[in-house]
């Protein structure tokens, strides 16, 4: 790790740490409550509910843990983060689920993620960027298509090829 | 003895049908063009070019991985060496003393010792799999249920637990991957556990996806959140790229020692290149007659780490093919290969498709041997490679992992995975839970718990059975010392930081 800006000072509580033991110890929680509607069919051993229980044991001792390093501040120090280009991101990811789910197709779903992670990235040039997803996804649908014989889902712009 | 010598030489058979050359040529070559991408570690090349073999039959796409794998591992170190950007935590010693070299104009020497160091150690090891699988195999055929079981405990303490910065950490880590292991049909029962009732979750996590979404979407989000820290500075390979005796006489012991690191400890049910690298760079730095080039880019620094990491490389395999025990998330990602064709790796393998088997480890020589005639001249290529911008990188990456999920399940709820997967990748890098015991969580553990309630159906529920056989009792005293070990010794987790 490569630090040269102002980390946070070390035994302090850790507050995301708390909200990581939390997170941990719902899941446990949401484990067991599962577990819970199902039948044990076993006549001998375990039956399909065992396991889940056992592993929210753990998360549970392990929310304990984390829980406990977060209040002695031991977490390792982390470095700021920029959220902007996490969110421009995730935008991204999400008109690519949505082109998809709507029926879009590949080629415009791919290029609308490339363009925003590129501009995530600190490029500007969106038009520009545009033009190259377009033709490199085009490129990509084709070869899985045509020579791979994969099928990638299609839409407007796959069924002009 | 002879069985293995036949046997490599009809694997031999197998591996240089011209198709398979093919299939070995294509994986090495797509491995180190993909390895070589900044923070592409080789088991994200494995995930991300996984797609590309679900068309072939098994044989090939089985050698087209054992290509992948190596060629993964090679571009992997060209990136450590020129731009400092380690894709993983095995090859942090090479880009400690590599990228300094690189600086000093010594990039082609730096590049072409890890390039033979990895031939030599890839080679030995790989022959120590040849032998050591057989027995291996031999030994494992009289494991039981309850054995493989405590077998798997061992591998998930190791991973998780023993040899990282803090075993809480990691046991958070791996039983993320073993919450995420029991979503889906339960196979015994037929009832959905943590399906909630979605259709798409009755099938489980796919491991590609959340190797995907953890590595490559939540690499991606990671380095755009803290772009503004770094500025990745591509070193140009200046001056010959060839090494002068010196470099020979200096490297040829470090490769070996290297090796010997490397394999054993990637052997045993451990995993991780991370402690036989930092075994090997601390090594060198001891022995070394040159001392204070350490630090300032010493050839013995890149030799040796990068022998262990190949050769750990090749000893994960052994676990893998003979135990079905994966120990690294490359390995996890190989064994992710094996089942999209329904095999699984372990001593029945080794008896019903011994073509398989023994092509695949040919294929792993001659895999070997294609990247050090491609890797040296085509450096210029690779280099170039690392030139793309980062915004089109990092945005091709994206593209690259989102269509491997999109051409195997193209629905709203697998995808929306990949992007969870994502966020929880950046999460757990940006505040430092390992990635690996979560992959090796999600596919060791519906294993384990099979295993374990197999056994348990056979002793009638006495529970019992577990310590009763002896096999089974030391695998769960072994894995109960590890678990323990880190906590008693606060110190064990800590040596690595003072290796440097």
């Amino acid at each position: 790790m490569t630090s040269g800006d102002p980390v946070q000072p070390p035994r302090r509580v850790d507050r995301a740490g708390i909200v990581i033991a939390a997170l941990l110890a719902a899941t446990a929680a949401v484990l067991v409550w599962d577990a819970r509607g199902l039948q044990s069919t076993a006549m001998y051993g375990m039956g399909p509910e065992a396991m889940p229980v056992v592993v929210a044991s753990g998360l549970a001792l392990l929310a304990i843990g984390n829980f406990v390093d977060a209040l002695r501040g031991s977490l390792p120090a982390r470095e700021s983060a920029d959220p902007v280009p996490v969110v421009l991101i995730l935008v991204g990811l999400a008109l690519l689920i949505a082109i998809i789910g709507f029926g879009g197709g590949f080629i415009l779903a791919t290029s609308a993620l490339f363009v925003t992670t590129s501009a995530a990235f600190g490029r500007r040039a969106i038009l520009v960027d545009s033009v190259i997803a377009i033709v490199m996804s085009t490129l990509i649908y084709l070869a899985f298509d045509r020579l791979l014989t994969l099928s990638l889902p299609t839409g407007p712009l796959e069924r002009l090829l | 003895m002879m069985d293995t010598f036949a046997a490599l030489a009809h694997g031999m058979a197998v591996a240089v049908q011209p198709m398979n050359l093919l299939y070995a040529l294509i994986g090495v070559f797509l491995g180190t063009a993909v390895g070589v991408l900044p923070g592409i570690g080789p088991a994200l090349t494995v995930a991300l070019l996984l797609p590309v073999t679900y068309k072939l039959d098994p044989g090939g796409s089985l050698i087209m991985f054992a290509g992948i794998y190596y060629g993964g591992m090679y571009g992997g170190s060209t990136t450590a060496i020129l731009i400092n950007t380690p894709g993983e935590s095995a090859s942090m010693a090479t880009a400690l003393e590599g990228n300094k070299m690189a600086k000093a104009g010594r990039g082609g020497p730096a590049l072409a010792t890890s390039a033979i160091g990895s031939f030599v150690a890839g080679t030995i090891a790989t022959i120590g799999l040849a032998f050591l699988a057989p027995w291996l195999v031999d030994f494992a055929v009289r494991f039981g249920p309850e054995d493989y079981f405590a077998l798997m405990c061992v591998a998930f303490v190791t991973v998780s637990a023993t040899f990282g910065d803090s075993p809480i950490r990691g046991l958070t880590s791996l039983f993320i991957g073993l919450t995420l292991g029991l979503v889906g049909i339960d196979k015994l029962t037929g009832q959905a556990r943590l399906a909630f009732a979605v259709p798409e979750l009755l099938d489980g996590v796919e491991v590609t996806t959340l190797a995907v979404g953890l590595f490559a979407v939540g690499e991606a989000l990671y380095v755009a959140s803290r772009r503004h820290h770094t500025e990745e500075k591509l070193e140009p390979v200046r001056g010959s790229l060839w090494m002068t005796k010196e470099d020979w006489k200096r490297s040829w012991r470090p490769w070996l020692r290297g090796t010997m690191f490397g394999f054993p400890i990637g052997a045993l049910p451990a995993g991780g290149a991370e402690i036989p690298t930092f075994l090997s760079y601390s090594t060198e730095k001891r022995l070394t007659k040159h001392p204070e080039e350490f630090g300032k880019g010493a050839i013995e620094g890149v030799a040796g780490p990068e022998a262990a990491n190949n050769a750990s490389a090749a000893g994960t395999l052994v676990p893998l093919l003979t135990l079905g025990l994966p120990t690294s998330a490359t390995a996890a990602m190989m064994l992710a290969g094996f089942q999209q064709y329904g095999l699984n790796p372990g001593p029945l393998l080794f008896a019903e498709r011994p073509d398989l088997v023994w092509g695949l480890i040919a294929s792993l020589f001659i895999a070997n041997c294609m990247l050090l005639v491609l890797n040296l001249p085509l450096v210029g290529l690779w280099v170039r490679l690392l030139a793309i911008p980062q915004p089109w990188l990092y945005a091709g990456i994206l593209v690259f992992a989102t269509m491997g999920t999109i051409a195997a399940k193209p629905s709203v709820v697998e995808l929306s995975m990949l992007a969870g997967f994502g966020v929880l990748g950046f999460l757990m890098r940006r505040f430092d839970f390992p990635i690996a015991p979560v992959v090796v969580g999600l596919i060791l553990g519906p294993i384990a718990e099979s295993q374990l309630r197999r056994a348990l159906a056979i002793s009638l529920g006495d529970p019992m059975t577990l310590v009763q056989s002896p096999i089974s009792a030391t695998l769960l005293g072994v894995a109960l010392i590890a678990l323990l070990a880190p906590f008693v010794l606060k110190g064990l987790g800590r040596f690595k930081a003072n290796e440097d």
